[in-house]
């Protein structure tokens, strides 16, 4: 049966199940447990967000808190996989991405094929991403491009807290390393989620609203501002499509095309900087592979190519709004219009 | 024959001097095809260290894991991957360890417990903590052992590693190989301290140094620290001074070093030889047995390199195979 | 407005979650005389598409449901009325129309008007609606669940109390099966019916459903007082066993939609919010297992274990079967070699989901089987 339940506590429920179901799933991070060998309360935190509160007293030992040293404990999860762990690693921010990066890109992300497909990396590496926490440049990025780059690397960045739990669950049942992204200014959004388990199989884009007119393609947060976009334009009568890609890779592109040959518009929109972001990879492939289907041409809707600002009037305009979303769509079918 | 002084029985000491010998023939092979233009891409060569690579496997089984470095062949064999398939990798065959997807710098064998030679410099010591805490959690008293050059001790990631080891009381040595080049720059110019074993004092675990030209003393020195690592000591740091033959890397027309270092060397601080002089002095061992592992291992070799070399190559179909488990 | 002889049309519920319906055309034009069972108008909701028929007799005064255009349940959407109602009473009715407060019909509260029972055979969670005195049990069939029975519960429980169900791996039920078999499933439905102290009721089960009705008939006969079997298995082996390993096998919406399509004469009315929620109910741990064990036990080497007819025909309870003609799962065929005395109907225009496809019919089969 389900009940309401939030985007953060998914997150812990499903690590609960996991690693009840499975004795090799262990969890390591910067404060997850929070207060380790400190004369106050061992789990203090559960987590810098309190992500993870509680999986310390139920899982002792396999909930562990480390050094604040990316490099060396990411790495290590990443050989604890290799060896026949289910290791699932808390980068707090993908901001923190830097510190660690060899691990992930050239050793994870390519074992399997590096080593002859001889290789399992089960590992799972969570992180917040996104802006919107007043968290200025160095904990606010959305860096899902960098990872939907590499081979070898999965990439999943859920919208709600349902897509949460059952892609957690997927990810660390998954046989290759998983980037799994938690956007936070999502962590008190809450939807109906089963109390028991289940795995929301990877490359399988949701469609939360459907459209005729045009076919927003979006993920994470943005997925709500372009349902609300959508709804601000059905009320003016026009009738959009909104793709929640829910994994970036891999990357569910019949459901993409198949949206834009029914609509023939198509509005990428993406939290991360313009160049070379998920948004100009979708509007490349469908250029590509769907260019007879379109009406008019492409639009993104992106941050812009700057940091992130800490200042809140100024952050508050770098992410992509409802309205710029809903104006950018206008675009698609204005254009319509001219060309007629 | 007399009796044996040595802390390994006959048996050990032929598979000791055969590991060894396996190591050299397979790298001096490589530099003569590797310079008749026969091997693609680049390839770094551990003649001169066999004493570090056989010293501590023997000490090791399946269920220990050692996470390797760019000059891996020697880690790789004696950690027991099978010869062909490593002389096929490094030719690019489908025959190849990896199917030829590795190449010279990332052969690895999970079922023999190497995670792979590794082309960053230093990426094996967070790897190996990875492994040791595997170990840790089956309580199967497994250890992890990682290697680095002198040029990686200065990564960052190694450090961490040792203090990440330290914590969590990992079952992990931390095996600093120091042939004196970091590449071409000389390990003085890149350390400004002049031992890398005091180092160990810094993350709270043990240093400690090894004669790498000298098989005995490895064996000893490392036997101690893995001991202690299995049952439950943690972590340690071991320096082993060895000996580059050959260049950083094939090709390497190595001015850097001094004139006639290399014959130097060669004449006196071979750790085969080495290791030949005790074990045949001490009467243990006669050079004619020796003499005869040579041929065997010369066979060997040989027959890998004619195998490689008749291996067929991957299919172009199957570049993009094993990207990801499922498709 | 009392007055009877205006009959207003609204926007039906159909089912729990149901807030809006989308009006997408009328079929039929104003002034029209209309009977009871006939195709008024298409409405879209979120789950699915269906035909609203006319649950009573008159003319079609007034069409105020706009095409393409929602509306909250219970909104006017239409006037039936005599012809000679003048005009001008029909027109106060719709500017007097008060639309019945909605009886906090939110999600949030449809799922308080689910329970859960615990059973022998585990947690299993069902809706209970009505009143009367009559009692009817309505058991759905392979991978379904209680919402098999949207476009009926609400109507069946005018008239009686009405219970529908999840069976153990299904819905919302528990997911593990202790015994996958006919009679380890029929023994489930009576442990259900002992535990809501159900002592004799009117089981109406649809496709696997109606043959573990069937198996607890023979079983338990204190339990039944009437049988109506919708398409149902046990009355004959034929079973498209393609659609039932297809339906167990699949695991993402492209396989999973071709194999629903069967289910329906039109195949449009597979939405993509029915077969998301299937999905979500498929990828819950546990219940690939479960309909995996159950197509093994009912239906081995691709035909029906269980073929039950004769043996129910001995309990002398009176039996209704329902069939939609193009049933694409269990064929129609098998009304033919019913036992004597029972009654049989076949509806054109419904495959296998003959209940969802031409509800107001099998609402009033049901109700002349169970005689209220």
């Amino acid at each position: 049966m389900a009940r309401k339940l939030s985007y953060k506590m998914a997150v812990n429920e499903a690590l609960d199940l996991e690693m009840t179901r499975d004795p090799t799933v262990i969890l390591m991070g910067e404060d997850i447990v929070g207060g380790a060998g400190s004369p106050g309360e061992d789990d203090a935190w559960g987590g810098v967000l309190g992500v993870t509160k509680g999986l310390f007293a139920k899982h002792g030992a396999r909930v562990m808190d480390t050094p604040l040293s990316e490099s060396a404990y990411i790495g290590a999860a990443i050989g604890a996989a290799a060896c026949g762990m289910r290791p699932v690693a808390e980068l707090m921010f993908i901001d923190f991405i830097g510190c660690c990066f060899d691990e992930i890109f050239n050793q994870a992300a390519k074992f399997r094929y590096m080593f002859g497909g001889k290789a399992e990396t089960p590992v799972v590496i969570r992180a917040m991403i996104g802006a919107g926490y007043r968290a200025a440049a160095q904990h606010s990025q959305m860096l899902t491009p960098i990872v939907t780059h590499i081979p070898g690397l999965k990439v999943v960045c859920p919208s709600n807290a349902y897509d949460v739990k059952g892609l957690l669950i997927q990810s660390i049942r998954d046989n290759d390393p998983v980037i799994f992204c938690e956007h936070k200014n999502l962590y008190a959004h809450e939807v109906d989620v089963p109390l028991e388990s289940y795995a929301i199989p990877f490359g399988e884009a949701a469609i939360p609203r459907e459209g005729r007119d045009a076919t927003i393609v979006t993920y994470g947060l943005m997925v709500h501002r372009s349902l609300e976009a959508a709804e601000k334009l059905a009320r003016e009568g026009v009738d959009v499509e909104v793709i929640d890609l829910r994994t970036l890779s891999p990357m569910d592109w019949d459901t993409v095309i198949e949206s834009v040959e029914k609509t023939g518009r198509l509005i990428a929109v993406d939290e991360a900087h313009p160049r070379c972001s998920i948004a100009s990879d979708i509007t490349a492939f469908v250029a590509q592979h769907a260019f007879r289907a379109l009406k008019s041409a492409p639009q993104m809707v992106t941050a812009p190519h700057s940091p992130v600002p800490f200042s809140p009037t100024l952050e508050d305009i770098y992410i992509p709004s409802a309205e710029t979303i809903a104006g950018a769509v206008k675009k698609t079918i204005i254009q319509k219009m001219v060309a007629a | 024959m007399s009796d044996n002084p040595f802390p390994v029985d006959k048996a050990g000491l032929l598979e000791a001097y055969r590991m060894m010998k396996t190591i050299r023939e397979f790298e001096e092979r490589l530099h003569i095809d590797f310079a008749k233009g026969d091997i693609p891409g680049f390839v770094h060569l551990y003649a001169g260290e066999e004493a570090v690579a056989t010293g501590i496997m023997m000490h090791l089984n399946d269920r220990d894991r050692i996470a390797s470095t760019h000059r891996g062949h020697g880690h790789c064999i004696s950690k027991g991957v099978d010869v062909h398939g490593m002389m096929a990798e490094i030719y690019g065959k489908e025959t190849g360890s990896c199917l030829g997807r590795g190449g010279s710098m990332h052969i690895a064998d999970l079922s023999k417990g190497m995670m792979g030679a590794n082309g960053i410099l230093g990426a094996g010591a967070p790897l190996i903590c990875g492994a040791g805490l595997a170990a840790k959690f089956r309580g199967d008293g497994g250890v992890g052992i990682t290697f680095f050059g002198d040029g990686a001790a200065n990564q960052g990631m190694v450090l961490e590693s040792m203090n990440l080891a330290a914590v969590w009381n990992l079952p992990v040595i931390f095996v600093c190989e120091n042939n004196g080049y970091a590449e071409a720059t000389s390990r003085d110019y890149g350390t400004a301290v002049k031992s890398y074993v005091d180092r160990g004092a810094g993350f709270g675990i043990p240093g400690v140094h090894a004669d790498g030209t000298d098989f005995f003393a490895v064996y000893e020195v490392v036997g101690e620290l893995i001991k202690r690592a299995r049952e439950g000591g943690g972590p340690a740091l071991l320096e082993c001074e060895v000996i580059r033959f050959f260049g950083h890397f094939e090709g390497d027309a190595q001015t850097y070093k001094a004139k006639g270092e290399n014959e130097y060397n060669r004449a006196n601080r071979d750790c085969l030889k080495i290791f030949r002089a005790k074990v045949t002095e001490a009467g243990v061992i006669s050079d004619a047995e020796l003499d005869a592992i040579d041929g065997e291992v010369a066979e060997l070799i040989e027959d890998s390199v004619a195998s490689a070399k008749a291996a067929p190559l991957p299919s172009p179909k199957d570049l993009m195979s094993n990207v990801y488990v499922s498709y | 407005m009392t007055d009877e002889r205006i009959k207003p049309l609204v926007m039906p519920k159909w089912g729990l979650s149901m807030a809006e319906g989308k009006v997408t055309g009328w079929l039929k034009k104003p002034g029209s005389a209309i009977k009871v069972g006939d195709e008024l108008l298409e409405v879209e909701t979120d789950k699915i598409t269906n035909v609203v028929e006319a649950g009573e007799a008159g003319v079609l005064r007034r069409i105020l449901g706009e095409p393409d255009t929602v509306y909250p349940i219970k909104a006017l959407i239409g006037v039936l009325a005599d012809s000679d109602v003048p005009d001008a009473e029909i027109d106060a009715f719709v500017a007097g129309y008060v639309m019945p407060a909605a009886e906090e019909g939110s999600e949030e509260d449809a799922a308080a008007q689910y329970e859960f029972a615990e059973t022998p055979a585990g947690t299993l969670r069902y809706a209970k609606r009505g009143t009367g005195p009559e009692q009817i049990v309505l058991v759905h069939g392979f991978g379904g669940d209680l919402d098999n029975w949207l476009f009926n519960i609400d109507a069946l429980a005018e008239h009686a109390t009405v219970y529908a169900l999840d069976l153990p791996g299904h819905g919302q039920s528990i997911k593990s099966l202790a015994d996958a078999s006919l009679s380890g499933m029929s023994k489930a439905l009576a442990g259900f019916l002992d535990k809501l102290g159900v002592s004799a009721a009117h089981l109406v089960g649809h496709s696997m459903g109606g043959a573990i009705c069937l198996r607890t008939a023979i079983d338990r006969p204190d339990l039944v007082k009437s049988l109506t079997l919708i398409s149902s298995a046990g009355l004959g082996d034929e079973i498209n066993i393609d659609y039932i390993e297809s339906f167990a096998a699949a695991s993402s919406r492209r396989e999973l939609k071709p194999a629903l399509e069967q289910l329906f004469e039109d195949p449009n009315l597979v939405s993509r919010q029915l077969i998301d929620d299937l999905l979500k109910y498929k990828r819950l741990d546990g219940v690939t297992e479960a309909l995996k064990a159950l197509a093994k036990n009912m239906f081995p080497g691709g035909k029906q274990s269980s073929v039950l007819a004769d043996e129910a025909a001995g309990t002398k309870r009176p039996v209704t079967v329902i069939w939609g003609a193009s049933d694409k799962i269990i064929p129609a065929s098998h009304t033919a070699a019913l036992p004597a005395g029972w009654r049989a109907e076949v509806i054109d225009g419904a495959g296998h989901m003959v209940q969802m496809e031409k509800a107001a019919a099998v609402n009033a089969l049901i109700r002349q089987g169970v005689g209220v």
